[in-house]
């Protein structure tokens, strides 16, 4: 148990690396720093005073290891285009993303799963061909598509939703959440709906594919063999077998949805990460980008390093490699 | 590469059912549409001079206040909306063609030298495919475009919109090809013709090439036909969220952000139309995928 | 044996079909009839596609889909069998009825522990409550021989053994007490120690507890040495039936005297096999004369030297990291061997799989490099300490041919493009044209058509596309073939007929052989001298009838007697 720990924690330490590194190669090169923060007319000494005062004539090492210091104090620099700490932006936008993420994650699983199964099960019956077909059109429906149809049809037509922002919010403590207020829950119901069924499709076929592979495994005709009951075998024997995969697949949809929230939060105006993100990166905001990469990275590895341990815990076979 | 795959005589052949056979039709239908939109399309899209602000944001012609010249009424310039949504198909086949063919290229050579070779080789190229996995593919396509657009400024990046694109799209991609082909040249390399092939002495670029590329070709034509609705896809979505193709150049992406902007004042063709195309040429092609899949190799999947 | 009381089982004119999608049926069992008493193991032996398993899984009411009973009846412990509700009246599956399975790496689920899945039945059909299924679960594993039961409870199947899973899956078989238990090749994916081990507790099973086994092999070993009757199957018919030494000692039909005639003996060396009509043989035999004379003229003076020797060869596997300091594991697969091989002779490796035969073969073939030690061809050495590059006819020298025929030629391939690549690659021959030509010549030689050049592998049946292996091993003029397991997954009259023809191909062409395999009647039926190997160990070498009649080594007289063969057959008295 604890050599799968430490060696996750070592790949996590290693892509936080490269990561960081990247987001340094941004931070550093990308568009010059100096052209960006001085005056319009500044002149040569006074741009190389500047280039002294922020450490770019150290060697790139030294750079970097400053850069990785004032990362770990949570210092990420200013934003060229709201001249405010970037830290504090994120701060401020991080709780309704993460809010929408929740929302969609438990969506996602909470139908794809049992519409996965039905369709493994009667593979053939009408509502699994229904199912099946409507979950092409899913994955051939791009996340924005589906917001706008849902704006058209609920927001502007029917007018029975709101189509943007996140309505009231209550702080709590450094939190503002939407959860608690009519309007709040109201406002999370389109894009929360849009940034799930994408995913949804996607948990539902591969729900799908590893049920009709265990179901003909060797494992499954030896417990029809032992006359069990179907029942049990179809949901305590195979779904088992069936939702280990699911439970790689789904720490990556919840980095996949966190990516995907840019898009929702776009086409709903939701005061995000991710809308702060796509302006950062119309207005070439470079503090913002690499902050938001840094960041969202650090989640990334976070959430893959809790499933790969939750997996370890939940194989016996991984289990007892390391015990 | 695609042609073959979803060439309806190959399909009847193999015995798809009717509705694959419909839906590859209707994906050629609209490839095809979009090849000849330069003599189809009633109108040049591409030519500013002929919009007319005095035609702009005209509804559909089947509506009320259509005006027959317009089938799928005008955007917010007078542009007509079906010359600029064939013109759009273009541009978003051409760089998801692009992007599939440029993954499929990369993932492939890596793949087979990964999956042959073995040992350090293999190891790095799966552990930089790994760490790129972790990233979904809109966030690592957004970041290369943002680069890009940072070392390109102003005119440059709609000029070099395209290439930035199918290298957005693409990083992703490949890792895909690699991993399925790293996989499937493992087992086709254990397997005794390979090592019939060793024995006689072949060297391993012919072993490679001759014996084993032929036998895992069938899981990377069924992965392009699904990665080119794929990458359509974050095409797309890339172009609506702005950091794409731009307004003077749209994909089918573009003119559904434009459209965006005109959804609350009820003007909805003009995001609805493309989107529409958008989401039928994607699903014609999935259609197709997804049965190639199944009939192919029931056990490949898409793991994202 | 208990003819008096009632049978298991008894199928009476059992016809199974398989409705095509093209519109026509495809008949899977035909007329089939057979009786099982208590006590009583029946074998159910025939050829791969002769419909026996289908038997087994229609009694299991597990018959795949399209699949369905179009005739016969199927009585159950005296009880009829309903086709729609895949069972006998009162006859529960899983109680009354038990299942063994060939594979017992994949028959028990990796995610739950040997507990679980030996007491789900008894809580389901005996209504047992988690104590007394516990406890009887305890007295089943100690019943078949585990050790340690009460550990293994614990335990998830990938921590036991292979023979330790296929016991803990007849465990769970017999949990709920069945009549009758169907045995699906219970022991073809085990080694001949285990196997021999597994056989015992089926025996034992049916003799004390008077459970009827119908045991469904391809193995005349194993029916003759635990079947008291024995049913011979061919496409889908019954072809003979009765007691096992009738059957094997003085069987009647055509096909049951062949089959029974193809089974390599162990007990004495023939010159051939006898086999059912052996092909055209005026032009294979012509093809090999032109062969025999190309061989001779590059043959150069005849020396003493042995044209392989192999001394005190070490082969490690790694397993290593990718980051440097991470330490990867090392697994020592042959371990300090040396034998060496004559020029024109037939020498044979044994041992049971993992004991490092085919890293051997590897190793003398090119492709695995050995730690230590080394190769030598003709008094060169070839791999290992002082190796030359292996090129040209050093290369060429050594050839060939792997046990699988589904695998060993490249599907994409036509079979003369396959055949023509080594003698394009070495310059063999001087034009396309006279390639060509090569391969017709090859093509006959192993006693086919010379048109095959034209079609591709999957036109062929695995004993034909072993014969093109052979064919491909051949247009490169070796000297040595190595030959990988060559028959072990062919039935065993194809078998027969490839053993018979690298017999004739030695003869023809001078050939020397080293022959891989873990059969010992196949080694004494083809070789001249014999290596025993254990765990990466030689442990005994020397001339085949020495070796089979005075075995040396300990673990080679065991691996002897536990061998099941024709000459030791169940219940018949052994004549001095």
């Amino acid at each position: 148990m604890l050599k799968v720990l430490l060696s996750r924690l070592g790949q996590a330490a290693l892509v936080m690396l490269v990561v960081s590194a990247v987001s340094f190669v941004m931070f550093r090169y990308v568009g010059d720093p100096v052209a960006t923060m001085s005056r319009e007319n500044a002149s040569v000494e006074e741009k190389a005073e500047l280039r002294r005062s922020l450490g770019l004539d150290q060697p790139l090492i030294v750079q970097y290891g400053r850069f990785l210091g004032r990362t770990l104090r949570g210092d990420l620099g200013i934003s060229y285009r709201n001249q405010r700490p970037v830290t504090e932006l994120i701060a401020e936008r991080l709780p309704a993303t993460l809010e929408l993420v929740l929302v969609a994650t438990i969506l996602s699983l909470a139908l794809g799963i049992p519409l996965g199964v039905l369709c493994a099960l009667k593979p053939d019956g009408a509502a699994a061909r229904l199912v099946q077909a409507l979950s092409l059109v899913g994955i051939s429906t791009p996340t924005f598509v589906t917001g706008i149809v849902l704006i058209l049809v609920f927001a502007v037509s029917l007018g029975w939703l709101p189509s943007f922002g996140r309505g009231q919010v209550i702080d709590l403590g450094w939190w503002s959440t939407g959860l608690l207020t009519a309007s709040g829950l109201k406002s999370l119901l389109l894009p929360g709906i849009t940034l799930a069924l994408y995913q949804l499709t996607l948990i539902m076929r591969l729900v799908r594919a590893e049920m009709i592979d265990v179901l003909s495994s060797d494992y499954i005709r030896f417990a029809k063999a032992r006359g069990l009951p179907k029942r049990y075998i179809h949901f305590r024997l195979a779904l088992r077998n069936a939702l280990m995969p699911v439970i790689t697949v789904t720490g990556l949809q919840i980095g996949s949805l966190i990516a995907f929230a840019i898009v929702t939060e776009t086409v709903f105006q939701w005061p995000g990460m991710g809308l702060l993100f796509i302006q950062a990166v119309s207005f070439v905001d470079i503090p913002v980008m690499a902050a938001y990469l840094l960041f969202v990275g650090l989640l990334f590895v976070l959430i893959n390093t809790v499933v790969d341990i939750l997996y370890a815990v939940v194989d016996p076979r991984l289990r007892a490699r390391s015990a | 590469m695609k042609t073959l795959a979803s060439s309806p005589g190959f399909l009847t052949r193999i015995g798809a059912p009717i509705s694959v056979i419909a839906a590859a039709l209707l994906a050629l239908v609209i490839v095809a549409c979009s090849i000849l939109a330069s003599w189809i399309a009633p109108y040049d899209p591409t030519n500013l001079a002929s919009f007319d602000l005095m035609n702009a944001e005209l509804p559909p012609a089947f509506t009320a206040e259509g005006d027959s010249r317009f089938i799928l009424g005008t955007d917010n310039q007078g542009r007509d909306l079906l010359s600029a949504m064939l013109y759009g198909a273009r541009v978003s086949i051409a760089i998801g063609g692009g992007a599939v063919l440029l993954a499929a290229t990369l993932g492939v050579t890596l793949g087979l030298l990964a999956g042959y070779f073995g040992g350090r080789v293999d190891a790095l190229i799966m552990r930089i495919g790994d760490v790129i996995l972790s990233f979904p593919t809109i966030l690592l396509a957004l970041l290369v475009s943002g680069i890009a657009r940072a070392v390109f400024p102003g005119a440059a990046t709609a000029e070099w919109a395209p290439v930035i694109l199918i290298c957005a799209i693409a990083i992703h991609e490949w890792v895909q090809y690699a991993r399925t082909v790293r996989a499937a040249t493992m087992v086709e390399t254990a397997k005794d013709y390979v090592r019939a092939a060793k024995v006689i002495g072949l060297p391993p670029r012919r072993i490679m090439l001759r014996h084993i590329l032929p036998n895992v070709m069938s899981p990377v034509l069924v992965i392009s036909t699904i990665n080119l609705a794929a990458a359509v896809l974050t095409e797309a979505t890339l172009s609506f969220l702005g950091v794409g193709m731009p307004p003077t150049y749209p994909s089918l992406g573009t003119l559904i952000r434009i459209g965006n902007e005109f959804v609350f004042s009820g003007i909805w063709w003009i995001a609805l139309f493309p989107a529409l195309a958008l989401v039928i040429l994607v699903l014609a092609v999935n259609v197709v995928g997804d049965w190639l899949r199944d009939r192919f190799n029931p056990k490949l999947r898409v793991k994202r | 044996m208990n003819a008096q009381q009632p049978p298991v089982l008894a199928i009476e004119g059992l016809r199974v079909e398989y409705p095509l999608a093209n519109g026509t049926v495809f008949t899977a069992v035909e007329n089939a009839s057979l009786v099982i008493r208590p006590g009583e193991i029946h074998a159910l032996v025939g050829e791969s596609g002769a419909g026996k398993t289908t038997i087994g899984n229609t009694v299991m009411g597990l018959l795949e889909k399209p699949g369905r009973i179009a005739a016969g009846t199927i009585h159950i412990d005296g009880r009829k069998f309903d086709p729609a509700k895949g069972s006998a009246e009162g006859v529960v599956l899983g109680r009354d009825v038990g299942a063994v399975f060939q594979d017992p790496m994949t028959s028990l689920n990796p995610l739950f522990t040997i507990e679980s899945q030996l007491t789900e039945a008894m809580r389901f059909h005996l209504k047992l409550d988690n104590a007394q299924a516990r406890a009887r679960a305890l007295e089943l594993l100690q019943a078949v021989g585990i050790p340690e039961p009460q550990r293994r409870l614990k335990a998830y199947p990938h921590q036991l053994s292979g023979g330790q899973r296929q016991r803990v899956v007849i465990a769970a078989a017999l949990s709920c007490g069945p009549k009758l238990v169907v045995a699906d090749e219970p022991t073809t994916a085990l080694d001949v120690s285990v196997q021999a081990q597994i056989l015992k507790l089926l025996r034992d099973l049916a003799d004390q507890r008077g459970i009827g086994i119908l045991l469904v092999t391809h193995n005349m070993g194993v029916v003759a040495q635990i079947a008291d009757r024995v049913t011979i199957m061919h496409r889908g018919q019954v072809v003979e039936t009765g007691t096992t030494e009738e059957v094997l000692r003085r069987p009647k039909a055509v096909y049951a005297r062949a089959l029974i005639g193809a089974v390599p003996r162990i007990d004495a060396r023939l010159d051939r096999f006898p086999v059912l009509g052996e092909e055209g043989k005026g032009r294979a035999e012509q093809a090999r004369t032109e062969l025999r004379a190309r061989a001779e003229r590059s043959t150069q003076t005849a020396d003493d030297t042995p044209i392989l020797s192999v001394e005190n060869l070490c082969v490690d596997y790694n397993t290593s990291g990718w980051l440097p300091g991470s330490k990867g594991h090392r697994f020592r697969a042959v371990d300090g061997v040396s034998f060496s091989v004559r020029r024109g002779e037939v020498f044979g490796l044994v041992g049971e799989s993992g004991c490092g035969k085919t890293t051997i073969a590897n190793v003398v073939s090119g492709l695995v490099r050995p730690t230590s030690g080394q190769v030598l061809y003709r008094g060169r050495s070839i791999a290992g300490e002082g190796a030359v590059r292996r090129i040209g006819p050093l290369r060429q020298a050594i050839q060939m041919i792997f046990q699988d025929p589904y695998s060993s030629l490249n599907g994409r391939m036509r079979i003369g493009s396959i055949l023509s690549e080594p003698i394009l690659f070495y310059r063999l021959a001087g034009s396309k044209a006279e390639a060509e030509s090569d391969v017709a010549r090859l093509i006959e030689a192993v006693g086919l058509d010379a048109e095959a050049a034209q079609r591709f592998p999957h036109a062929f049946s695995g004993g034909q596309r072993q014969r093109l292996s052979i064919a491909r091993a051949l247009g490169a003029r070796p000297k040595l073939i190595v030959c990988d397991e060559p028959t072990s997954s062919l039935d065993v009259s194809v078998q027969a007929q490839i053993l018979n023809l690298l017999k004739d191909l030695r003869d023809a062409t001078g050939l020397t052989l080293l022959l891989i395999s873990h059969d010992l009647a196949v080694v004494r039926q083809m070789c001249d001298r014999v290596a025993v190997m254990r765990q990466g160990n030689l442990l005994e070498q020397a001339n085949a009838e020495t070796l089979f009649e005075r075995p040396q080594h300990p673990y080679t007289q065991e691996l002897l007697s536990l061998v099941p063969t024709l000459d030791r057959i169940r219940g018949e008295t052994r004549a001095a």
